[in-house]
């Protein structure tokens, strides 16, 4: 645990990417085998199972303490993560120990076979012979949620130099359902075997933003567009007579979409699809909030699949008759995409999602301002040369979002931040007006910069009229332009409207609250755009 | 019934026996001041009292003001009260102030810390019926380690960027932090630059005879590469400037009670954050309120809310009192603020 704290403690203090890849590669060199195994599945968002309740940690921490357990919930929205608060109320350790990551992972595993004091004994044991900086590690093995300031990408980087495998290659066969109880170091990365894992994914490709118009990229005729569609971001692995649907998050979403099984009679095997599953009736998608209501269920009732059936909209093609043909430019990957999907039946959960046709960006400009109409969010622009690339990465494929739509709200409530964010307002409930009155319609927390939240901070500490527990009531006296996605009927909230995707576009200094949008403005733009 | 020794006003924390304001944030005639922090002692009062170590720093920061002066424990008869400035050990000058009024004797706290820095006069507790007290911290997961192991750390983590050629930037406080951390690092690692606003601080601290070691103050003319393996003394608000640029390759850190939050020290994006915290942390605030005997406390700044739940549970006659304290905030710098 000394070497895994060190890295984890190496890595929390430095902001500098070189300076983690170089304290990870020394790891991976170093570190023994199932160590590094267990870090790479650590950094991969693979956590070990939880084998004890959040409850519980928090009962035996305030216990340990001495501290009421309602003082350890207060303090725990301020630090802002459960494994860093028990961490810190901690006493200090009578003992230390030496073990291994492994054998702590091992420890707690067992733990679950064990009747609640054992466990309760083993945890109070555990915490009390590790450090403070080991205990949190631990606690993050207990809680899960292992964020280091690493990306996978970084992680992957640093283990390609302390392997001198591909980084590419890597990526690759660091995807899919695995755990470090049921692989091996050799078998994962030194010498995979692809028949061992059918349901296997590869890298998503992530665009960037295009900030601006495409007018800096090259010849419109080298680019593809497609709308941005509004729905999950899918990869569809079809082998050996199995399917499997993989979620941009590495999560398996198969059991959530139980159409996908008959693509199995339309495509053959040994072909994975990069798409998006969105809720689909009379050839077109419905909004987002029908999906919305199949994401979080893990089975679905039966109302459920004929209200909001769910198809793939399918736009790349990265395996083909068993074959990885991620290498080939975009528009032979697609031009086999389309010939894959053109004679499907009417029933096949699968379409291709059409490209656009323009010749010039401005063509390409008018289409964009249709993307509400058609559900969409905006454009994908992608090369049609390019290969399909793994992670965000710049250059080939770029996402033209549709403006968003604002409106200039009164801030009326304030509430701290935890975490990153402890000590500032960053939380706020704004309002537009009716007649004289303001109701709230929304609450946003970002958008702004740390400066700008100091200065509303200090601002609010002197502006405060009510509190309501952590919440202030401030006096109204700040308009802030709210930029949001999408607008929706709500019966449950009192304005009536629930937003999609809010966010503090710009504080505006110069409007005088007087002028800030009235509820009937936000009625027109739900008629509009709801 | 009389009137209470003190009330909370729109200006400040009133004593009606004496017609004094204590830390008044409007402009009173009459101000006693705990300290020189911009939140306590603001301007445009009549006139000030403050102790002898924290007057100097406010007429560096305040100008010309009209500040009579009082020694630590002397008594003060200001109309029917008893006044008396001790210890708050929160930064050199800073003081408590006891009123008394009737035989009864309510203490304001200031800002304060308990645990000894070596450089500000140590923390006294002072028998009270009521106290008035701070709680930044006043949280169990607020725990501080001793100012020597904090310092062992700064230390090493200035002596690794030496003898890897990088600058060792470090911000804190102009007034307090930096004349704190000054005093408890091992100079002899190399030298000491110091940024203009921690520097005019020290001028005036060492004018009082304050020990503190050599430094240099940073102008246009000053050469970084002249001073190889620096520690440059900055303020938070020259973190991350064109200012902080001009030393090169450096590696960055930052003092402050915050840095107990990992969350806290990744928005500074600082690389290294070091707990060292002028106020008071859990326990202190805790021993500190213990120590007075005091029945009824009131909590000014900090999360007031949880800290009056929980001295209510521990049996205090215990409420809120809005003020415009800020304690300690990471940035604007409170001697810098406006």
């Amino acid at each position: 645990m000394k070497r895994f704290t060190a890295l984890f403690t190496a890595l929390d203090q430095t902001t500098k990417t070189n300076a983690k890849v170089d304290a990870l590669a020394a790891y991976f060199a170093e570190a023994p085998e199932p160590d590094r195994l267990w870090t790479i599945a650590l950094l991969s968002g693979r956590r070990p199972k939880r084998t004890i309740t959040t409850t519980h940690l928090r009962e035996w921490a305030a216990e340990r303490a001495g501290i009421p357990l309602w003082l350890f919930e207060e303090s725990y929205p301020i630090v802002g993560d459960l494994a860093e608060t028990i961490a810190l109320v901690l006493p200090d350790p009578g003992s230390t120990s030496d073990r291994s990551l492994t054998h702590w992972i091992g420890m707690l595993r067992d733990l679950s076979k064990l009747d609640e004091a054992a466990r309760k004994q083993g945890i109070l044991d555990a915490w009390d012979q590790l450090t403070a900086r080991e205990r949190l590690v631990f606690n993050k093995l207990l809680t899960g949620g292992f964020r280091m300031g690493v990306s996978q990408k970084l992680m992957t980087r640093a283990l390609s130099r302390a392997t001198g495998i591909d980084e590419s290659d890597l990526a690759h066969r660091l995807m899919g359902d695995w755990s470090p109880e049921t692989t091996s170091f050799d078998a994962l990365i030194r010498a995979p075997d692809p028949e061992t894992d059918l349901s296997k994914p590869y890298p998503f490709y992530l665009a960037y933003q295009l900030d601006g118009g495409p007018e800096a990229l090259d010849d419109p005729a080298n680019w593809a567009a497609e709308r941005k569609w509004d729905g999950i971001r899918g990869q569809l692995v079809l082998r050996g007579g199995q399917h499997f649907l993989w979620s941009r998050g590495e999560e398996l979403m198969t059991d959530r979409f139980p159409e996908f099984a008959r693509l199995i009679d339309f495509v053959p095997p040994g072909t994975v699809l990069d798409g998006e599953v969105l809720a689909w009736t009379d050839d077109a998608p419905l909004p987002f909030n029908a999906l919305q209501k199949r994401i979080g269920r893990k089975t679905v009732p039966k109302k459920l699949l004929t209200e909001a059936p769910v198809i793939l909209y399918a736009y790349d093609l990265l395996e083909h008759e068993g074959r990885d043909i991620r290498a080939l430019p975009f528009a032979e990957r697609r031009a086999r995409l389309d010939a894959l999907t053109a004679d499907l039946p009417p029933e096949a959960p699968l379409r291709a999602s059409p490209l656009l046709s323009f010749a010039s960006w401005d063509d390409l400009a008018a289409i964009r301002s249709q993307s509400r109409e058609h559900q969409a969010e905006g454009l994908m622009l992608k090369r049609k040369d390019a290969p399909y690339r793994d992670g965000r990465r710049k250059g080939d494929w770029w996402k033209w979002k549709v403006d968003p739509l604002t409106i200039d709200a009164v801030m009326i409530y304030a509430q701290q931040g935890h975490g990153r964010r402890a000590n500032l307002f960053t939380d706020f409930t704004f309002a537009v007006w009716n007649g004289d009155d303001l109701v709230p319609f929304t609450k946003a927390y970002s958008g702004l910069t740390d400066e700008e939240f100091g200065r509303i901070t200090a601002w609010v500490r002197r502006n405060t009229l009510e509190r309501y527990g952590p919440v202030r009531q401030v006096k109204p006296e700040h308009v802030f332009e709210i930029a949001f996605e999408g607008i929706q009927a709500s019966p449950r909230h009192k304005s009536g409207v629930a937003l999609r995707f809010p966010r503090m576009a710009r504080w505006r200094h110069d409007k005088p609250t007087a002028e800030a949008n009235t509820l009937t403005d936000l009625q027109e733009m739900l008629t509009a755009y709801g | 019934m009389a009137d209470p020794v003190l009330t909370f006003t729109d200006r400040g924390i009133y004593c009606p026996a004496a017609d004094v304001f204590i830390d008044p944030w409007k402009p009173v005639d009459r101000a006693l001041i705990t300290h020189g922090h911009a939140d306590h002692a603001r301007p445009g009062m009549g006139r000030y009292l403050a102790t002898d170590g924290a007057a100097p720093v406010m007429r560096h920061r305040l100008g010309d003001i009209a500040i009579e002066t009082v020694a630590y424990g002397e008594t003060r008869r200001i109309g029917g009260a008893a006044i008396s400035f001790h210890p708050a050990g929160h930064v050199p000058g800073s003081a408590q102030i006891r009123v008394e009024v009737g035989g009864e004797v309510w203490v304001v706290s200031g800002d304060y810390k308990v645990a000894p820095d070596g450089l500000s006069e140590p923390f006294e507790p002072i028998r009270c019926h009521t106290f008035i007290t701070e709680c930044t911290f006043g949280l169990p997961v607020f725990r501080w380690d001793s100012q020597n192991a904090v310092a062992a750390q700064i230390n090493d983590w200035w002596r690794a960027n030496a003898a890897e050629g990088r600058a060792t930037i470090l911000g804190a406080y102009a007034l307090g932090k930096a004349q704190r951390l000054l005093s408890a690092i091992d100079a002899s690692i190399g030298p000491i630059l110091t940024h203009g606003a921690v520097e005019n601080t020290n001028e005036v601290l060492r004018a009082q005879g304050l020990p503190l070691p050599d430094t240099i103050r940073v102008t246009p003319e000053i050469n970084p590469k002249d001073h190889p393996g620096a520690l440059v003394l900055a303020t938070p608000s020259a973190l991350g400037t064109a200012w902080a640029r001009k030393f090169g390759p450096a590696s960055t850190g930052f003092a402050s009670g915050w840095m107990a939050l990992r969350g806290v020290r990744r928005r500074r994006a600082a690389d290294r954050g070091f707990v060292l915290s002028d106020h008071a942390d859990w326990e202190g605030l805790n021993t500190a309120i213990a120590e007075t005997g005091a029945e009824r406390i009131f909590a000014t700044h900090g999360y007031t809310q949880i800290f009056r739940r929980w001295l209510e549970s521990q049996g205090y006659d215990a409420a809120i009192v809005e003020t415009q304290y800020e304690g300690e905030t990471l940035d604007p710098d409170p001697v810098e603020a406006p």
